[in-house]
């Protein structure tokens, strides 16, 4: 556990990286008191902008500033991120080759009593279909804040999914993170699960326990990056091992589920089972009752291991 | 308005503060600020101006509202329990998992919501269609429409504010629930949204400024929009967030505060 919540790594690694680069700037659109990012305001208030509610002006701001020589890093929830500025993000964004770091906080499941209009199962899906956008979410305060540095290093737009609330830290500081590069968290030759996400890697990790109790060793792998794909690490695990599971707090028709299948069904067909949202539209509740009414569990983890080991040897 | 009349709305948005404050105060967290501050009118649309039949929620010859700013939920629902929509112990389940009384408004879900928001800035075009239906049906009813200050921001609203006027859109009575506050801090330093009554006249409607938790004004209002020949009103209502709870009213921080069941019951008890 860090002493820190995902939304201070966030801050805080802004406030380092805007102390040496001066291109930086924060953008808010009357989400500032959730993001928490009200001390880099304090530090830097002619580099913080705040539109109000209004995420379509602010990406169109925000790639405003870009083409102006800046980095903005603008952040709502991963529900308007996506889709309410959606048009902007593409265009001025993207098709314009800027260079807007857009935030989406509150990922899938995380949204909780915020409720179904609230709760974003299908950004990444949105996200991946522009071209060269690299889009990521980091599993816990050290990935984040290793992460976030070469997001702002990235020349183009970035798309990060954001955990707000949660103090997780599976890594240690010594730890390798890159972007665009998979994390072998554990290694194991029967079944590879890959996960993403704030939520489904400790349900990854805590899956490959309950297997390895029960004489299957899964090797987990933390797929932060979602664009581009880490095809060589993914290919060879499916070598490895032959037989994939895919856990995501995301839509299943459109995510990283989508995105190993693809490459699978491409360059080397293995059998893969998912563990994402089927489907569905959000709903209302504490995180923990979501994860349970969506299958975004360890549980089905588990579960969908033995079916892929099935799939496999027969 | 009569004195009784006046006096039965006081103490009918009264119960509906109580209520929707043990509702919250029962969760722990819920946006208590923009919830307090349209119990007023709430209370006068339910109880004496909306043509509704809690027994047919969906009655097709009935008024309809759509609260845009789907967060202060909790004092529609408060409102349609007490009205006979559904029963009163619903309210207990306010966002549990499996409940039919969400954070933010849900046609689908609960009997008497006529409009699923929650993402700011539709509502307005929203109620634009459900009046357009209306008039195709020769349905001659109100739809309401009810938008926060802070969600005026968004661009939507404008393009709204629009086409109302352009398709002579009478039937339909927006208001503007002016609480001066959005989660960030003052509207007027977040991003300023005056002079409402010369932007919604600007763009063609029947605007009126009224003090929100005064229903005389309230009264007179409504009944002067209903009168409109042609063109849709705005009626902005100067209110203050958090209105009649003691430890949230006025705050900037009661957006959406967490607080416990006995500072729930401390709040209710201060109501008198
Ligand atoms: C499109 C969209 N952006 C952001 C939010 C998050 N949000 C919920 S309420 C709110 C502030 C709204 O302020 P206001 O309209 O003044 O509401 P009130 O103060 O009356 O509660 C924000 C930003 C949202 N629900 N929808």
């Amino acid at each position: 556990m860090s002493d820190k919540d995902m939304r201070e790594v966030y801050t805080d690694t802004l406030i380092e990286l805007a102390e040496s680069n001066d291109k930086i700037c924060l953008m808010e659109a009357d989400l500032m008191r959730a993001t928490g990012t009200n001390p880099f305001k304090e530090k830097f208030p002619e580099r913080t902008f705040n539109v109000g509610v209004a995420e379509a002006n602010m990406v169109g701001v925000a790639s405003g500033l870009s083409a102006g020589g800046k980095i903005p890093f603008a952040a709502t929830f991963g529900c308007f991120a996506a889709r309410r500025t959606f048009d902007q993000f593409f265009i001025s964004a993207n098709y314009a080759q800027q260079n807007v770091k857009l935030v989406g906080t509150d990922p899938g499941v995380s949204a909780g009593f915020n409720g179904g209009t609230h709760m974003p199962f299908e950004d990444i899906g949105l996200m991946r279909t522009i071209p060269k956008l690299v889009i990521f979410e980091a599993s816990d305060t050290v990935s984040l804040k290793k992460l976030l540095p070469q997001a702002a290093e990235h020349k183009g737009s970035t798309y990060m999914r954001l955990q707000r609330k949660g103090k997780n830290t599976h890594y240690s500081e010594s730890d390798e993170i890159i972007l665009g590069k998979g994390n072998v968290l554990k290694e194991g030759s029967d079944v590879t699960i890959i996960a993403t996400g704030y939520v489904m890697v400790p349900e990854a990790i805590a899956a490959a326990e309950i297997l390895s109790e029960e004489g299957i060793n899964a090797t987990v792998i933390d797929m932060h990056t979602i664009k581009p794909l880490d095809k060589d690490l993914i290919l060879k695990y499916a070598e490895k091992t032959g037989a994939l599971v895919v856990c995501e707090n995301h839509q299943k028709s459109c995510g990283l589920f989508a995105a190993v299948s693809e490459l699978l069904a491409e360059e080397r067909p293995t059998p893969v089972q998912a563990v994402a949202v089927e489907d569905l539209f959000g709903q209302v509740g504490t995180p923990a009752f979501l994860q349970g009414a969506y299958g975004l569990t360890k549980e089905n983890i588990v579960e969908k291991t033995k079916i892929v080991l099935e799939r496999k040897n027969g | 308005m009569l004195n009784d009349d006046l006096k039965d709305l006081e103490k009918k948005a009264k119960e509906i503060r109580i209520k929707t404050i043990d509702a919250i105060g029962f969760l722990g967290v819920g946006h208590i600020g923009g919830a307090m501050s349209i119990v007023e009118l709430l209370t006068i649309l339910y109880y004496s101006k909306m043509h509704i039949d809690p027994k047919i929620p969906k009655m097709e010859d009935r008024d309809k509202l759509v609260l845009s700013k789907g967060h202060a939920g909790p004092a529609l629902y408060s409102t349609l329990a007490q009205k006979g929509f559904f029963p009163v112990e619903w309210l207990h389940t306010l966002n549990q998992g499996g409940t039919k009384l969400p954070s933010h408004c849900d046609m689908n879900m609960t009997p008497g919501i006529d409009m699923t928001t929650g993402s700011l800035g539709q509502g307005l075009s929203s109620a634009i269609g459900l009046a357009l239906a209306m008039r195709i049906d020769k349905i001659d009813r109100n739809v309401f429409a009810i938008i926060g200050d802070g969600e005026s921001q968004e661009g939507q609203n404008w393009e709204a504010a629009m086409a109302a006027p352009q398709f002579k859109l009478n039937k339909l009575i927006a208001f503007t629930d002016y609480n001066k506050m959005q989660i960030d801090g003052y509207t007027c330093d977040i991003m300023p949204i005056d002079d409402l009554v010369e932007k919604w006249s600007a763009f063609g409607w029947s605007t009126y400024r009224v003090n929100g938790h005064n229903f005389a004004e309230l009264d007179k209002a409504i009944d002067d929009a209903r009168k409109s020949k042609d063109k849709p009103s705005m009626i902005i209502m100067d209110t203050i967030k958090g209105k009649g709870c003691s430890f949230a009213e006025g705050q900037l921080t009661n957006h959406n505060m967490v607080f416990t069941y006995e500072q729930a019951k401390e709040a209710i008890a201060a109501l008198g």
